[in-house]
């Protein structure tokens, strides 16, 4: 059997649409029993959450002051002392699970494996590698724990009907006190979250300005959707750089993706290749973004746009 | 503090379209041009400002791999570096062997700060930052943004999926950069005549105490499946009309 210890994602409050989508990547390896743990001050609420996933065996809560904002070197010794019995231990390819995993692994000594895109094997693996370019397919040594992060935009939320039972657990660690959080400054938006939202309009530096920007949100807001920006945009300062989208930004995979002035650079196709259907808007019908558009549009965007939001509107 | 340890990793530049081995092996290196990781560029110009600021002795660039490797560490040199060690071996490591050797080094060379790139644009997997500052006992901060010293602390700002989010650390610690950080400066041509002279010290691997743990074995690389070319529409209302059709509008 695969025993996987899998780490929930929250915000102390509520549990992020990423952990499930992790459950659904550990749902594929091969016998898997699938517990997760909550790393937090008070977990309750957010082992609640947890608990209706599909396919999950248990949850183990477990709470602590030093657990109330996510820093890998206050997790990372839990999560090996919890680890000892479990075969897998996973978290999501989020700047979370990326911060986290790897210094799991190492104070396990072994390798970890980083944005798992499709499980073929209890200890094989295929991730992307060279910004998306080559897919490797990778095998973990079978007698040791593998340690992973999962890409989330390869997988698809589970359901969300069962009741899975809810362990509060202590563990004897070593918590560190060299590491200390200060705070979060989050974009206030009211707009869907990038990376769980089902559409998504972005915009590149075709824009020209952070004004420009307005109709992109309008737009957006208009639709319902998440708005993302080319590399290209955040580095002219457009936006700030948590919308993102591309290998250097946010992985995402709406049903619909609108690409708005964005000549679609390798780095920013990595980032959506996996979305539905992609639309593209480019006055540069040579545009790279057109070979991977399921609908190109020719044409300047400051016309496009307001179109657009009439039609839609 | 007395000196900041940079990691250098020579991987295919950026701008090269990389392509898969017909057989599966890995992909296409030769005669393929070879640069610094450009994480780790952003990590030497922000150690090399800091140490402009007074607030560091020496900056030493440190890289892993075979003689070739030197180039990219004469770049660093020339950047500004004061020295360059280069672990020596023909042997590709993994990322926590890798984390093993920095942290052999940090051992003789005790700085108060290693900055290393997030990531390495080769095999994308954003771990050996994290692992060093395990296998150290040591605070990480990682996709830095921001790095303000503090006596022996840090406060580091990281750019995390949600927005930008604050920590302080004491030092010494592991800093991992982002591109938003800084932009790295140009060498100028005085500069690679400078950085000839400036000392390279070579390691090899078998003088470390490191020992390997069980790599991950690598089955194949393929070319990644691509999307088809889709349709072209003529105006705003052809567009909707298309979404519509699809369901999704």
């Amino acid at each position: 059997m695969s025993k996987i210890l899998l780490i929930a994602e929250h915000d102390g409050k509520t549990l992020n649409a990423a952990t499930s989508k992790v459950v659904a990547c550990a749902v594929t390896i091969p016998d898997a029993e699938i517990d997760i743990a909550i790393f937090a001050a008070d977990g309750a609420a957010i082992a609640a959450q947890a608990a209706q996933l599909d396919s999950v065996n248990k949850i183990l809560q477990v709470d602590n002051v030093a657990n109330k904002e996510p820093l890998a070197a206050i997790i990372a010794p839990q999560i090996v002392a919890l680890a000892a019995t479990y075969s897998h231990v996973i978290g999501s390819s989020s700047t979370f699970g990326k911060d986290l995993m790897p210094r799991v692994a190492a104070l396990l000594n072994v390798n970890q494996i980083s944005d798992i895109m499709q499980v073929t094997g209890s200890h094989t693996f295929r991730r992307p590698t060279y910004a998306g370019n080559a897919v490797l397919t990778v095998e973990a040594p079978a007698d040791q724990p593998v340690v992973a992060t999962v890409r989330i935009a390869s997988y698809r939320a589970v359901g969300d009907g069962n009741s899975a039972a809810v362990e509060a657990v202590s563990v004897d660690a070593d918590l560190p006190g060299h590491t200390r959080f200060i705070g979060l400054k989050s974009g206030t938006s009211d707009r869907p979250d990038l990376q769980s939202a089902a559409k998504v309009i972005s915009g590149g530096r075709a824009l020209g300005s952070e004004e420009s920007f307005e109709m992109i949100y309008k737009l957006a807001d208009t639709m319902g959707a998440g708005v993302g920006a080319s590399r290209a945009a955040v580095d002219a300062g457009y936006v700030p750089n948590e919308m993102q989208v591309g290998q250097t930004g946010k992985i995402i995979a709406p049903d619909l993706y609108i690409a708005i002035g964005i000549s679609g650079a390798i780095q920013h196709l990595t980032g959506i290749k996996d979305a539905g259907t992609i639309v593209a808007i480019n006055k540069d019908e040579e545009a790279p973004i057109f070979e991977v558009a399921d609908i190109g549009l020719v044409g300047d965007l400051f016309k496009i746009v307001p179109e657009l939001q009439d039609l839609v509107g | 503090m007395d000196k900041i340890l940079v990691g250098l990793k020579r991987v295919v530049d950026y701008n090269v379209r990389v392509r898969v081995k017909s057989d599966g092996s890995g992909v296409e290196t030769d005669g393929v041009k070879m640069s610094i990781n450009p994480f780790d560029e952003i990590a030497l110009e922000e150690a090399l400002r800091i140490r402009e600021r007074g607030e560091a002795n020496e900056v030493v660039v440190v890289s892993i791999g075979g003689t070739e490797v030197q180039q990219q560490l004469r770049t660093g040199l020339a950047m500004g570096a004061d020295r360059a060690i280069l672990v020596e071996t023909g042997d590709p490591l993994d990322s926590l062997m890798g984390a093993k050797v920095f942290n052999a080094l940090v051992e003789r060379e005790q700085p108060g700060l290693v900055i290393l790139g997030k990531q390495a644009i080769d095999n994308d997997n954003n771990q050996t930052g994290q692992m060093l500052a395990a296998i150290w006992g040591r605070p990480q901060a990682t996709f830095a943004s921001e790095l303000v010293l503090n006596g022996d602390k840090a406060t580091v700002t990281r750019e995390v999926d949600v927005g930008l989010e604050t920590i302080e650390v004491d030092l010494p610690a592991v800093v991992t950069v982002d591109l938003r950080l800084n932009e790295p400066r140009y060498v100028k041509l005085p500069d690679i005549m400078k950085a000839k002279k400036k000392p390279l010290d070579l390691v090899p691997l078998a003088d470390l105490d490191v020992t390997p743990a069980a790599s991950l074995n690598v089955i194949s690389y393929e070319a990644p499946e691509q999307r088809q070319k889709g349709i072209m529409v003529e105006d705003a209302a052809a567009l909707v009309a298309a979404l519509k059709d699809k369901g999704l509008l």
